[in-house]
């Protein structure tokens, strides 16, 4: 069933920029899989890294060997550049057989060797070790018992531990992400669909289907439950739905918006926009009785609400001042404060996990972008270069952010970090790509088993 | 343009003394490539023809003619990040509010539209804000506020998918439509 995923890897080294392309066949059935991811941009001095390829049974040889998957989870980060296979001196895959002057010679700061073999239950037993080549001690070990299905699962677990490890920042490469696909637009056959897949692309799966337009979609904090927005009805509605499993419910449908669901960081409350009396407000939802609260009250435009991390305050797009800006609302006193000066168009903000720092989409000499702005040092910076590019969202980890952009005319989802020095794209070849969101940390799907 | 003045100066002449002052420098660019034309050619006709009746519906119970029976204008433009009508609109607004006055038992759905740019959300907002300012226009000549419904589509639903000036101004759009 499954094929071999890289096809082809190579980096090309250009002046202060790490340029890799790799094309991902897609996995299995899904025609719906974005397909290739281009880093366009990486840091000016990445962590050199050798992950050798692990040594597997002669039952594991034809899928993609772990060391791939690593290598290429670490190399789109940016902050890696993992050497190619054909460049290494030696192969080892036990610590026995590791020479580190070999190591030393290519000038790598740290090195990963392991093995995969089916254990007499047909589990496939995976591990791995993580060295400092200059010091020549080992950081990390251990050991995976998967299934076959978990194969992708385990490789992006050990990108994570290697990262964290030698980064100091958690690993977000098991992470998932949800877009909407929309495909044959403009047509009588145009059909929207909301996607779930790995956030490298792969193992796409459909969460819901429809001729009317999807958007607005995001993950409650535990990673099991979604809300979006959907036309279904021939009006828009918040609609919540578990992730796996059948549970789908329309939420609101009140007369007009039904907008912006956002879930609280506790995943006890649902903020919306509902424009029920008149204009568009932001209100919140208690998950648990359904019961609204209004949040503002101002005949602008108040849209996109988001919470802080610790759930006290929310921050909205308003038309207030007369231009669409990000307002600060702290939720126990109502005090409210304009966070945005900086141009006429700030909208669709979101707040790094430390609070401190904000992205939003940014309008510059009449273009869209992805800014960042620090709260405390006004201090604002423009990551994206790009045309029409929205929906900013964040990994669980603040370390990158994943957009929606045009490409040739078409919609595709990007990541840039948030210092702005790393970025990728990921096109699709099935229609457009547009609405990404990142999920939060998921629950392990692999653990050590040691 | 002279074209765009002759209709102007006939519909002024036809239905009244209409507030259209103005309308040149701030009439809304993309109704250029079709409404006006389309106006043209039946206004000339309409004085021609001297047809006194009211407004009402063509033989599809549909689509909306004015006195003359020529179809009124259902697409109107705004400009970016604004929901404010163009004044060259109130004529056929007008005359859309006759119709709903002579048909109380009918209604009309307002879908306010955006174009690509600025964020999905706010443009839905922003869709819905248009869609009310042509509601008010009706409201205000006459029509029963149970005869209107708005809806947004902010940027779901594009006219042209594009991504040049002239698509963007043909996405900007309230489009009436009766039921």
């Amino acid at each position: 069933m499954p094929k071999p995923i890289f096809p082809y890897f190579f980096i090309q080294t250009l002046p202060h920029v790490v340029v890799l392309l790799l094309g991902l066949l897609a996995f299995s059935d899904s025609r719906a899989d974005l397909d290739t991811i281009i880093i366009d941009q990486g840091v000016d001095d990445p962590i050199r890294i050798a992950v050798v390829p692990f040594a597997v049974s002669e039952d594991l040889a034809d899928i993609d060997n772990p060391a791939k998957l690593i290598r290429f989870d670490l190399a789109r980060s940016g902050q890696f550049d993992p050497i190619a296979p054909e460049d290494m001196l030696s192969y080892p895959s036990t610590e026995n057989a590791v020479f580190f002057r070999d190591w030393r010679i290519l000038q790598m700061a740290y090195l990963v060797i392991g093995q995969a073999q089916r254990n007499v239950f047909g589990e496939i037993e995976v591990s791995y070790q993580l060295f400092d080549v200059a010091t020549q001690t080992q950081l990390q070990r251990a050991s995976f018992r998967v299934t076959f299905d978990q194969w992708r699962d385990v490789g992006h677990k050990i990108a994570d531990l290697v990262y964290s490890e030698v980064t100091g920042v958690r690993g977000a490469f098991s992470t998932k992400i949800l877009y909407v696909l929309a495909e044959d637009v403009g047509t009588a056959r145009a059909t929207y669909s909301l996607q779930m897949a790995d956030v490298d692309g792969e193992r796409t799966r459909t969460l819901y289907r429809s001729t009317a337009p999807i958007l607005s979609a995001s993950w409650s904090p535990d990673g099991e439950r979604v809300a979006y927005v959907s036309f279904e009805t021939g009006r828009p509605s918040i609609i919540l739905q578990d992730v796996s499993g059948p549970y789908r419910e329309q939420l609101t449908g009140f007369r007009g918006i039904n907008g912006s669901p956002v879930f609280s960081p506790d995943g006890k409350q649902l903020a919306m926009v509902l424009s029920r009396s008149g204009d568009p407000e932001i209100f919140v939802m208690n998950l648990e009785n359904r019961k609204l609260r209004r949040i503002t009250r101002h005949p602008a435009i108040d849209t996109e609400p988001s919470w802080s991390p610790d759930g006290k305050y929310l921050i909205f797009t308003s038309d207030r001042g007369g231009k669409p800006q990000i307002y600060q609302l702290e939720l126990a006193t109502n005090f409210l404060e304009r966070l945005t000066f900086v141009g006429d168009y700030n909208a669709r903000a979101r707040l790094l996990p430390d609070g401190r720092h904000l992205v939003f989409v940014h309008r510059r000499n009449g273009v869209f972008h992805i800014a960042w702005q620090d709260l405390l040092e006004d201090r604002l910076l423009v990551l994206t270069e790009s045309e029409l590019d929205e929906s900013p969202s964040l990994a669980p980890n603040g370390a990158m952010l994943i957009y929606a952009t045009q490409d040739q005319d078409k919609g595709i989802l990007a990541v840039v970090s948030v210092d702005g020095r790393v970025k990728y794209r990921l096109p699709s070849s099935a229609g457009d790509v547009r609405e990404p969101s990142w999920s939060p940390f998921l629950p392990d799907v692999v653990r050590a088993s040691e | 343009m002279q074209i765009q003045e002759r209709i102007k100066h006939l519909l002024v002449t036809m239905l009244g003394a209409l507030v259209i002052a103005g309308c040149s420098s701030t009439a809304t660019e993309p109704v250029v490539e079709e409404q006006p034309e389309m106006e043209a050619v039946e206004v000339v006709e309409v004085v021609e023809a001297v047809k006194p009746a009211g407004p009402g519906f063509a033989a599809d119970n549909r689509t909306p003619v004015d006195a003359g029976g020529s179809p009124v204008s259902r697409t109107f433009y705004f400009d970016f990040d604004l929901a404010v009508v163009s004044p060259a609109d109130f004529a056929a607004l007008q005359v859309h509010a006759e119709i709903l006055r002579a048909n109380p038992d009918r209604k009309l759905v307002v879908a306010g539209h955006c174009d690509q740019r600025g964020t999905r959300e706010y443009n839905l907002a922003l869709g819905e804000r248009r869609a009310k300012a042509i509601r008010a226009i009706l409201e205000a000549n006459g029509a029963s506020s149970r005869q209107i419904e708005d809806i947004s589509y902010g940027e779901e639903e594009l006219a042209n998918p594009a991504n040049n000036a002239r698509a963007w101004a043909q996405n900007r759009r309230a489009v009436i439509s009766y039921r």
